[in-house]
């Protein structure tokens, strides 16, 4: 189906199926239980999943086959992000012009920083797109401020001329961002016993260009011109002797993947109209590395996977504060609940940094193909199960025979 | 005229120098074989060939078309494949990737991007590619990552992927270094089957068995210089050689 063979085609569709029903999925808890905090199916969250998944497979696209570590992706990000704010401040609050923009910027942007970073390779080419990176960063927060409003980051204000929408609405404040009208706050919600799911318009159109975003990557892992990504990372010598130029093959995945993020950038806008500079901060950059190595790089459904894995224990373990930890442990001894709790506050709350360590050393240790790799070796260890299962069935009947 | 000539290539790393004036004249559609002993500059002159190192002094012509300044992809392009004396192949590859990405060099010069169509969907290349390897009696293991392979296998499929490109010149640094003795008669077979095709090939080899059976004429190198370019026959008498070669021994 749709030029896929037949298990990339099953893994879309299942993606596509998660994507779709994430407001129920996300949402296991009832409102008002003790476990409610854990629900992950609210918009703003369940945008930023799909937004950094988006993030996350461009990034893959380079580093998973090239094997080229950009450590300064986020710079491509935080320029789609102020390029997309242009769009709306400038033209419409329509956010379409807005995304397709934020990716053309991006995308060039990339061809500049790539063409001079990919004269390198190895560490060399990490630390140049690192040092891009900083530049972008630090010319955002100063010099630029007139482009990107320095520290306060770039804001829609009643003055923008917005010369195909309207500068403010009747009642007198900023128009909202929207898609032909939709408006991207737009929520439908629905109450069954006690349950709350929420499906806002803004996650349908993040899935929709997700969904986009994942099926382009699969034709991409799965073309010659994938083929020769893998090859740049197998082995750049024989690819020369074999009459390819490695670097515009690399050159390609860099700015293809840069697209990707000035897509993420761009999306992000559309979601909230406000960018500011600390979205291409090299932890931002750093982030997008963990989220793709975490989940599996290389891998199509890895970096979807890391990146959901992030967002979720940024936004939800990262809330558990000793209160909450208190009220878990309350039916142990005072003394014994102090200590429990005294045990396992450093992890969560403002320490989610350090499970978020403690797992991606693990990960990387124990399993360097990422959650994907761990998926596979329980699927592995099922299938075995069975088949040894069926070997006793087969041989039951002749031990029974000989009792 | 030869297809590929060198003149008077020198080259120097820091205090060796490395070649010293060296000429060699491939004649088009022959088996040339450079033989010398260890450290004659037989691998740095096939270096020179396909730019992968620059020669100080001196010029390289192919099919009429000088390669220095060249760029190795470049000189692919015009007809050049080369098997290294350490396999050079795409470990992490598949066998049959590994000779499919050859043939698409071919087809689709230096860069091609081909991104939306699916490798699946390539049913030319993808049969080329299996028929190469069932030449070489690799096709049961076409869907082995190629690191896997056996050292004797890996070398095959190194030149499976250069005939795929069905080259002008084939450059082989010591092909049958390291195989059994009926692997090397085997690959002596398969490259005279590839020399009646017409293919020039220039082959280093330490093993006299392998040059004699297959090159028409020899060049002999020894400490950067050629001493003796003549008829295997004839270079078998040469005391020249002898004495470079195996200090004084026969042959």
């Amino acid at each position: 189906m749709l030029g896929l063979n037949k298990k990339d085609t099953s893994l879309f569709l299942i993606v596509v199926a998660l994507t779709v029903f994430a407001p129920f999925i996300l949402n296991p808890f009832p409102v008002g239980s003790d476990l409610a905090q854990f629900n992950a199916g609210y918009p703003d969250l369940m945008q930023r999943f799909l937004i950094f998944g988006i993030f996350a497979i461009g990034f893959n696209i380079l580093f998973g086959l090239t094997g080229y570590l950009s450590f300064g992706h986020a710079a491509f990000l935080g320029v789609g992000s102020y390029a997309g704010v242009w769009m709306m401040k400038l033209l419409t609050m329509n956010v379409v012009p807005a995304i397709l923009v934020s990716v053309v910027v991006a995308g060039l942007f990339s061809l500049l920083v790539g063409w001079i970073s990919l004269r390198r390779s190895g560490i060399y080419f990490s630390i140049l797109t690192l040092a891009f990176a900083q530049m972008s960063f630090a010319l955002a927060y100063s010099v630029l401020t007139p482009i990107t409003g320095g520290e306060t980051g770039l804001q829609l204000s009643l003055s923008d001329p917005r010369v195909f929408g309207v500068s403010a609405t009747p009642q007198g404040s900023i128009p909202l961002t929207n898609f032909f009208g939709l408006e991207m706050r737009d929520s439908a919600e629905l109450a069954l016993g006690g349950w709350l799911f929420t499906f806002n318009a803004g996650y349908y159109l993040c899935a929709v260009l997700m969904l986009a975003a994942f099926y382009v990557a699969i034709r991409i892992f799965r073309s010659p011109f994938g083929m020769m990504l893998k090859a740049v990372k197998s082995n750049q010598q024989r690819m020369q002797y074999t009459g390819l130029n490695p670097k515009p093959y690399t050159l390609a995945a860099f700015v293809i993947s840069g697209m990707y993020a000035g897509l993420a950038g761009g999306l992000m806008v559309s979601m909230d109209p406000l960018a500011g500079a600390e979205r291409m901060f090299w932890t931002a950059s750093g982030e997008v590395v963990l989220m793709t190595i975490l989940g599996g790089a290389g891998t199509l459904i890895g970096p979807v996977l890391g990146a959901g894995f992030i967002k979720y224990m940024e936004n939800i373990v990262s809330k558990i504060n000793e209160g909450i930890l208190h009220t878990w442990f309350g039916f142990l001894p005072d003394g014994l609940e102090d200590f429990v709790v005294a045990v396992f506050y450093p992890f969560v709350g403002k320490g989610w940094h350090l499970t978020l360590g403690i797992m991606f050393m693990l990960v990387v240790i124990f399993l360097p193909g990422g959650i994907v790799e761990g998926g596979q070796r329980i699927a592995r260890l099922f299938r075995r199960r069975p088949a040894r299962a069926h070997e006793r069935s087969v041989g039951a009947p002749s031990s029974s025979a000989a009792e | 005229m030869g297809i590929l000539e060198v003149k008077n290539v020198n080259k120097s790393f820091g205090g060796l120098k490395a070649l010293r004036e060296v000429n060699l004249d491939v004649a088009e559609g022959s088996v040339h074989a450079i033989i010398g002993p260890n450290g004659a500059g037989k691998s740095t002159l096939l270096n020179t060939l396909i730019a992968k190192l620059t020669p100080d002094t001196g010029s390289v012509t192919f099919d009429g078309r000088p390669l220095i300044g060249m760029t190795p992809h470049q000189i692919n392009q015009i007809g050049v494949a080369r098997v290294f004396q350490t396999p050079e192949i795409f470990g992490e590859l598949s066998l049959l990737e590994n000779v499919m990405i050859p043939a698409f060099a071919r087809r689709d010069g230096a860069f091609g991007l081909h991104a939306w169509n699916q490798v699946v969907a390539e049913r030319d290349i993808r049969d080329r590619a299996m028929s190469l390897l069932a030449d070489l009696k690799l096709d049961g293991k076409a869907h082995v990552e190629a690191q896997h392979l056996s050292r004797g296998d890996k070398r095959r499929l190194e030149l499976a992927m250069c005939l795929v490109q069905e080259p002008k010149l084939l450059l082989l640094d010591e092909p049958t270094a390291g195989m059994s003795r009926a692997d090397t008669n085997r690959t002596i077979e398969l490259l005279k089957e590839i020399a009646k095709r017409g293919i020039t090939m220039v082959v280093i080899e330490h093993d006299m068995h392998v040059v004699f059976s297959l090159a028409q004429k020899i060049s002999v190198l020894a400490q950067g210089a050629i001493i003796a370019e003549d008829l295997p026959e004839n270079i078998k008498g040469n005391p020249k050689v002898q004495e470079a070669y195996l200090g004084g021994a026969h042959l």
